[in-house]
């Protein structure tokens, strides 16, 4: 089922994924060139939120893979049930077989546990598989990886190749903690997620908080704007944000102008580290709404 | 992907464009291009505001990439009289911007398209490349030059000599800091798969254990290079022995800094020595004006720390110390990195001098924050760095 763009942009709008012109192509493209598509940005910029997306936009499972320092084949492909294995061949121990029937027999199907690799390419209808994080991985794991994005088979020796019923979405995230191969990059549609304009995280806020006054939305955006502009160790992602319009919201502030004192004691929201917070002081607060208003 | 109905004109634009971008440093292959002929078959192509971000998925690889694309895409589709060099200016070598990647030497297959100014760089302060044929010398000459002050090597074969063995220098270092991590792996763990499988034979009684390592991870170095003026000595033997560490070292990233910081691993994974050099030439020599160290980690910690930094990387600073900075943001930034990396090395070949003692003010205010204080005037100075990086 192929959607077309417009109709992609609108349903991902109605996920409550608000997106540009050019995600919204990326996205068509992955299903007209069948291609994965590789993410990078900040953290906090919405990478994994265009994966849940898509899930949505398609109507479809989202099967999503972590990736950590020293993550193996064991947790991303499949794993053997070794409890029931062992008891399995514990409790067979007496009836006579063989050695060889007995291991055909727990070498089957039964006991195989499907790690997100493999639970991807033996779906009926196609989920989105996403790749999180995956410049956490090791630089082997990368080749692995790459063998299964271009072939969609999987051979596990003791049972065989599994080859796919329907070949997955594939979304891949990195947040550039360490290079890609060049081999993967190449093999992949590309985009580049950027902190949101002050329009559109201003979109993102009434789309994902309903309730929420027009202006105060464009006010909070404006004002993250600004402080993402300033020296920060961890600047504040989407999702931050959207926490701190919920707390000013909650606190029932309708003009950041009016309240300077909520506006700093919720920057907790916002700022998570000890540097950052006593960076923006006080004046540094009442210089930035000077701004934004 | 069906790309018949297509006029030969646009076939012939569509493979101007990839070479463009090719000369720009992307890495596009034939299975590039066959999709973009697919794109241009489809609907899309009616219209360059559609045309233009499908391709920019396509082709672009990296964060750099991305940032280019629509330039080149509109001077190649709109202006196409516009010339390559043209096109160039203002973005690839943009040093003002230094947390973009330098373009990769191996990148384009067209060195015409590259920047030209790598090209012309002598050797800073006039010294000459080493042709790579300074393996004349036996073992006792090594020796002998291992322990003079690289200051005082002037003989044009002896320089080049102690080039050559500061090369293999780092790569021995990487060699045998592998092999001892080999031998200390401990970290044992049951495999439960494999021991199953071997049980089976046993009637399923688990006799034959199997054993999982953790895998042995490589130490990753992140070298900063001072190429300011009161350096200079210095500077050339340097970046001899970081192009092997780069070459040799899986994971290691340098940078050079003087008032400013430049990324230059892409350029060291030449090959070619002498190539290497060159490109760096002109980038490491220091622009009058002193050293801002403070600034340049600054930089350093603001725009690449997150991405060559992890728990295991050991930072080395190769540095006099000789700072025109304040010596406060030296200390806050020292601190920062401090909290990020594992050790801070830092290297001084004004310890070797008789009767140094740090008392420089950036050094002073760096020394806090200094896992391993130590000289590197000469080759066997760097030598005695290998047991302390064994250890990390």
């Amino acid at each position: 089922m192929t959607l077309s763009r417009e109709e992609i942009a609108t349903r991902l709008e109605a996920a409550g994924y608000v997106a540009d012109r050019e995600l919204a192509m990326a996205l068509w493209l992955m299903d007209f060139l069948k291609r994965p598509l590789l993410l990078e940005g900040e953290a906090g910029v919405g990478k994994t939120e265009v994966a849940k997306a898509l899930a949505l936009v398609h109507d479809t499972e989202l099967i999503r893979l972590q990736c950590y320092e020293g993550l193996d084949q064991n947790a991303a492909l499949y794993e053997w049930n070794y409890q029931r294995q062992l008891l399995a061949i514990k409790a067979r121990e007496g009836s006579g077989e063989n050695a060889d029937a007995i291991e055909e027999h727990v070498f089957s199907e039964k006991y195989l546990l499907e790690r997100p690799l493999l639970a991807a390419i033996r779906r009926e209808r196609a989920p989105v598989l996403l790749i999180d994080e995956v410049d956490r991985a090791d630089e082997e794991f990368e080749a692995f990886l790459l063998e299964i994005l271009s072939d969609f088979q999987i051979s596990i020796p003791e049972l065989g190749t599994v080859t796919a019923r329907s070949i997955p979405r594939v979304v891949l995230t990195s947040n550039g903690t360490r290079e890609l191969s060049d081999a993967l990059r190449r093999r992949c549609l590309y985009h580049y997620v950027d902190f949101p304009d002050v329009d559109r995280e201003a979109r993102i806020i009434l789309v994902r908080q309903p309730g929420i006054d027009t202006a105060l939305a464009l006010q909070v955006a404006r004002m993250v704007t600004a402080i993402r502009k300033e020296d920060l160790r961890k600047l504040p992602g989407v999702a931050e944000t959207l926490d701190w319009a919920a707390t000013l919201a909650g606190l029932g502030v309708a003009d950041l102008r009016q309240a300077p004192e909520a506006v700093h004691e919720t920057l907790v929201c916002l700022l998570k580290t000890h540097e950052d917070r006593s960076r923006i002081g006080r004046e540094v607060v009442d210089r930035l709404l000077g701004k934004v208003a | 992907m069906s790309s018949e109905g297509i006029g030969g004109t646009s076939r012939r634009q569509l493979a101007g464009f990839v070479r463009t971008l090719r000369d720009n440093g992307f890495a596009l292959g034939l299975k590039e291009t066959g999709d973009a002929l697919a794109i241009l078959a489809s609907p899309l192509a009616s219209r360059p505001g559609t045309l233009q971000p499908a391709l920019k998925a396509l082709f672009c690889a990296t964060r750099s990439d991305w940032e280019r694309f629509d330039e080149i895409f509109q001077a190649y589709w709109q202006g196409r009289g516009l010339r390559r060099r043209q096109m160039l200016t203002g973005t690839a070598s943009d040093g003002s911007r230094p947390q973009r990647r330098l373009p990769s030497p191996l990148a384009g297959s067209d060195i015409a398209g590259k920047p030209d100014h790598v090209e012309r760089g002598e050797g800073p302060e006039g010294e000459s490349p080493a042709e790579g044929q300074g393996r004349r010398g036996g073992a006792t000459r090594a020796e002998s030059l291992g322990r003079i002050d690289v200051r005082r090597i002037a003989d044009p074969d002896e320089v080049a000599e102690a080039y050559a063995l500061a090369e293999r220098l780092a790569r021995k270092m990487r060699a045998r800091l592998v092999r001892r991590m080999r031998a200390r792996r401990h970290g044992l763990r049951l495999d439960l798969r494999r021991t199953i499988h071997r049980s089976v034979a046993h009637g399923g009684t688990p006799l034959d254990l199997v054993w999982r390592r953790r895998k042995p991870k490589p130490l990753r170095l992140v070298i900063l290079l001072d190429a300011s003026g009161s350096m200079s000595l210095y500077t050339a033997f340097f970046l001899r022995f970081i192009h092997g560490v780069v070459d040799a070292f899986r994971e290691a990233e340098a940078f050079v800094f003087h008032t400013r910081l430049v990324h230059v691993s892409d350029s060291l994974r030449e090959r070619d020595v002498s190539r290497a050099i060159d490109r760096l030439a002109l980038m490491a020599e220091g622009i009058g004006g002193g050293t801002r160290i403070g600034e340049s980690l600054a930089t350093f910690n603001r725009w690449h720390a997150a991405r060559v930094i992890n728990a295991r990387t050991a930072v080395m600073i190769l540095s006099d110390g000789y700072d025109t900075g304040e010596p406060v943001r030296l200390a806050t930034e020292m601190a920062r990195l401090r909290r990020r990396c594992r050790r801070i090395i830092w290297l001084n070949p004004l310890i070797g001098w008789e009767s140094y003692s740090p008392e420089a003010r950036g050094m002073q205010a760096a020394l806090p924050y200094i896992d391993l204080f130590a000289p590197a005037h000469s080759l066997e100075s760097l030598a005695a760095l290998e047991p302390y990086l064994a250890r990390i």
